[in-house]
């Protein structure tokens, strides 16, 4: 079997009496999009803070690109190659969106301690930048000020940022959230070719997107994961269907 | 630095600013009165404090208000220095003291850095309201220890008996040392705009405006703020140095938490993160001062209106009436 790009092995976190995380084994393999599901509160967010470094777990380990990652800061895994996104977008608001793309590939070049050269003269950046925003379809729109892009436009501009960073796996935090349902059929397509890019963990909500997209299913129940399988596997799972999919499936 | 030589809207209003401030000494020199020269250098050098706060505060949103710190330390630099050159007492380790401008500038430049480094390094580890409350309280401290510290004067403060020196400028004269503090605050300013739109000031003003994004793309918020409170230090230091100089006088007020809140009003008066924002605050501060404080000795309650007018209706201080909403890029 290949390695898996990440790794996660008997992860534990408590809040006082609560058990938020509770020993959840899980890894992503190249070439593949992982979708986490699960209920409200099931600890889907517990557990993506303690991948990308907001919060520590309480054992067990991360393991990410070959190293354990379960000590390092938000900033230093990102610069391991962990891209991800936010379930409400994050971004700069007052830059335009080539700025912040430029922000994630400054970060990419390696040093931000340089005070004399202007970025907006700097074509390293520029091109490279602009190369990304026109793989996300923002290009049109790059030099507006993010704040003034919609919904989905800030998601692409996530997106692009990511992809800048070169990152070696994503970790899409409910990406078709708040999108209408054209916007969410478009953004099926792209993580669909995004996936030859870098493996993707897909916390997701809605399930024709992720019943479209992965190739692996785990579902995350009151944090403890109750079933890892293919779509048809997941579909068919007794426990899952009572548990969390109802009439769905 | 191709967008500061098109002639944008802030652009003319910068320049306009910068030629007014130093029309109105030459204005002055020649209608014979130098008290206007001494208001126009005042301007300068307070300007040159802001823009240093500025950098920490208007570029990556750390309201400090403990900036008097680094403006009295400055000052005090001045005032030890040439305190012994003129006794002849060597100071540390056997040096002297020096009554050289660029001598006393690079020891305020670097002790203020030094100090902002080790107070930043402290205080970044807050943010919000903490992040204000503990700036104070470290420079209520270096103001408290100024105070019980009589070797330089304690309360009453320290004197320089002669102005210091400058390689061939002769200091006394006001409009020469108007035009020293002034190409100071230019060069201050072209720092600022230089800092502003490199790597280093998009990483700061990006984390000002979300520091999660900034972790997530690899930069670690913490070092790049720290970075710039301390260059912000060292420019208000340098600030300090040179309003010693211009009042041949330094004194704990000079610590006090006053100008740590006078520094504040400047900026947000002139327009917060805007290159001529300190210079802008600076001027309308001084001529009310002036203009206000000749008619009653309540003119801050005047000047208390005028802030609460700023804040509830003009944002963007005078800059943003001047010269519209800021650009990012």
């Amino acid at each position: 079997m290949v390695e898996p790009v990440l790794q996660i092995s008997n992860l534990v976190k408590n809040f006082g009496a609560l058990r938020a995380t509770d020993g959840v084994t899980l890894d992503l393999r190249p070439g593949e999009i992982h979708a986490l599901i699960g209920p409200n509160g099931a600890g889907k967010s517990t557990l993506i803070h303690q991948i990308c470094g907001t919060l520590r777990q309480d054992s067990g380990t991360v393991r990410f690109a070959g190293q354990d990652i379960g000590s390092l800061g938000v900033a230093d895994r990102a610069r391991l190659g962990l891209g991800r996104t936010f379930q409400v977008s994050s971004i700069a608001p007052d830059f335009s969106g080539l700025r912040n793309v430029m922000l994630a590939v400054q970060a990419k070049q390696g040093s931000s301690f340089r005070f004399f050269k202007p970025v907006m003269r700097d074509r390293s950046l520029i091109d490279t930048a602009m190369a990304m925003l026109e793989r996300v379809g923002l290009t049109a729109r790059a030099r507006i000020p993010a704040a003034e892009l919609s919904h989905g436009e800030r998601r692409q501009l996530e997106i692009a940022m990511a992809l800048a960073l070169g990152s070696k796996a994503f970790l899409l935090d409910e990406p078709m959230a708040g999108m209408g349902p054209e916007g969410s059929k478009s953004l099926t397509r792209f993580l669909d070719t995004l996936r030859q890019e870098a493996p993707i963990l897909l916390v997701e909500h809605d399930m024709d997107a992720v019943f479209a997209l992965a190739d692996r299913i785990s579902v995350l129940v009151y944090g403890r994961i109750i079933a890892t399988g293919t779509v048809e596997e997941i579909r068919r799972d007794p426990t899952v269907r009572t548990a969390y999919l109802g009439d769905h499936a | 630095m191709r967008e500061i030589m098109i002639l944008t809207r802030e652009n003319l209003t910068n320049l306009i600013l910068a030629a007014l401030l130093l029309a109105v000494p030459f204005a002055a020199d020649a209608l014979g009165q130098p008290f206007y020269i001494t208001l126009a250098t005042r301007i300068a050098i307070l300007a040159l404090a802001a823009t240093g706060l500025n950098l920490a505060l208007g570029l990556g949103g750390l309201v400090s208000f403990g900036h008097a710190a680094f403006f009295g330390i400055g000052g005090y630099v001045a005032g030890i220095l040439a305190a012994h050159a003129f006794s002849g007492d060597p100071l540390l380790f056997g040096l002297s003291g020096t009554k050289q401008m660029w001598a006393i500038w690079t020891v305020a430049v670097i002790i203020s850095g030094l100090v902002g480094l080790a107070i930043g390094a402290i205080s970044l580890r807050t943010s919000g309201v903490y992040f204000i409350m503990i700036t104070l309280a470290f420079a209520q401290m270096v103001y408290y220890f100024a105070i019980s510290w009589p070797a330089y004067g304690g309360e009453d403060g320290l004197s320089i008996l002669v102005r210091n020196q400058f390689p061939g400028v002769m200091t006394m004269i006001p409009l020469n040392f108007f035009l020293i503090c002034y190409v100071a605050l230019l060069l201050a300013l072209g720092l600022f705009a230089l800092i502003r739109a490199s790597r280093f000031g998009t990483a700061l003003q990006a984390a000002r405006q979300n520091e999660v994004r900034v972790a997530t793309v690899g930069i670690q918020p913490y070092r790049i703020r720290l970075t710039a409170f301390a260059i912000s230090a060292a420019i208000t230091g340098l600030a300090g140095a040179l309003f010693a100089d211009l009042n041949r006088f330094v004194s704990p007020s000079m610590l006090s938490w006053h100008m740590s809140g006078e520094l504040i009003v400047l900026i947000i008066l002139g327009g917060t993160g805007r290159l001529f924002g300190p210079l802008a605050g600076a001027a309308l501060y001084v001529i009310f001062e002036y203009a206000l404080g000749g008619l009653t000795e309540r003119w801050q309650f005047f000047l208390g209106l005028i802030l609460l007018a700023v804040v509830l209706f003009a944002r963007g201080g005078l800059l943003g009436l001047l010269a519209g909403k800021a650009k990012h890029g």
